[in-house]
């Protein structure tokens, strides 16, 4: 599945990153502590978290993380924005909770219990 | 001519929903004679409200105090700034007020005293000062600056409300005067020991939110005299002043 395939089927907006769109997702994280992300999150996945500070740009560039959708209605930064375009990294938005995106995600196919 | 100051720049009051009782104006600075200290802040959380008090009972007793607050970011990350005059600490407390959404639950959170010199309760705060304010690390740090204050980065060695822990680094971009270590890391050992601050300046403060806690860790500093203006040349090792140590 493409970042596209997540935007198409959930109607997420693009904040930034669109040039990203075609990176492909296999998995997906939720966390809103980012050295917590930082040490765990896995390879290729989309990251559902409330923050929207730059640094969430620099940590998923360092996971090589699919895209990063901020949940909660809460919007990036300017700067966050900025460093996405320059990253091609998509930032995606949802507003309602990580919990109920996450659930939608993985009902789709994305994540896997066994690997957990 | 310079001397060595022992100093606690982080001391909440009673009126943090935290701390207890017995953080209370004349005790606070009474620990802090019995700590010998020469210098403390107070910084409640997003609130100067008992600073004016606990400065003048310090000044009574001869401990120097500088008006402080720790601001909650909208990232969750605590600054401590401190200011020169206790009327900088309330320009902005007025501004993290405009930004600070929420009331207090005091059976939840805890109460947030508002005290007078002889530590009787004159109210109580019902702002949800526990709480995150709606402005960025970088909304405070400059609005720190513009009225004179410095921004020193919370406890960066915890894995919870500081800098490190929220952001997973320190973003090069934001114009900290200092970053703060708990009383568990050694100031001489903070650089090698907490991976991320790079040549920050580097102090420990107690974060005492009980009495037996105040000077449980403390920076040493050599000033001309224990002020705000003294302790960003510190900070910044000009003309002779600078952080020496925290611990015997």
């Amino acid at each position: 599945m493409r970042v596209s395939d997540l935007v198409e089927k959930f109607d997420l907006s693009i904040a930034a990153g669109g040039k990203g769109l075609d990176r492909k997702v296999v998995d997906g994280y939720c966390g809103d502590l980012l050295s917590e992300v930082m040490g765990n999150a896995p390879a290729g996945c989309a990251w559902l978290t409330v923050q929207g500070h730059q640094a969430i740009v620099a940590v998923a560039v360092l996971r090589e993380m699919a895209a990063i959708i901020i949940t909660g209605g809460q919007k990036p930064d300017e700067e966050t924005i900025q460093k996405a375009e320059q990253e091609g990294i998509p930032i995606l938005l949802w507003p309602k909770s990580s919990y109920s995106l996450a659930g939608l995600i993985f009902s789709v196919g994305i994540g896997n219990l066994a690997t957990e | 001519m310079l001397k060595k100051f022992k100093a606690d720049l982080h001391i909440h009051s009673c009126l943090s929903p935290c701390s207890d009782w017995d953080m209370s104006p004349k005790k606070i600075i009474e620990k802090s004679r019995e700590q010998q200290l020469d210098l403390i802040a107070i910084c409640d959380h997003n609130t100067a409200e008992n600073v004016a008090v606990i400065l003048r009972e310090g000044a009574r007793q001869g401990i120097a105090v500088l008006p402080g607050m720790e601001i909650c970011s909208r990232e969750e990350v605590h600054l401590v700034t401190l200011f020169k005059e206790i009327e900088d600490a309330l320009k902005m407390q007025e501004f993290i007020y405009a930004h600070l959404p929420g009331k207090n639950q005091p059976e939840v959170f805890g109460h947030q005293i508002v005290a007078d010199q002889n530590d009787r309760v004159l109210g109580e705060n019902d702002r949800l000062l526990i709480g995150a304010t709606q402005l960025s690390l970088k909304d405070i740090v400059s609005r720190a600056h513009l009225f004179g204050g410095i921004c020193i980065s919370s406890h960066v060695d915890r894995p919870s409300y500081s800098l490190i822990g929220q952001l997973g680094f320190i973003p090069q971009d934001l114009d900290l005067d200092a970053v703060e270590v708990s009383f568990r890391v050694p100031l001489n050992k903070a650089s090698s020991e907490v991976p991320g601050i790079r040549d920050y300046p580097c102090v420990t403060a107690s974060d005492a939110h009980f009495l037996q806690d105040i000077g449980k860790a403390w920076t040493e500093f050599i000033l001309a005299a224990p002020t705000l203006e003294e302790i960003r040349m510190a900070l910044a090792a000009a003309e002779g002043r600078k952080i020496i140590s925290n611990r015997e």
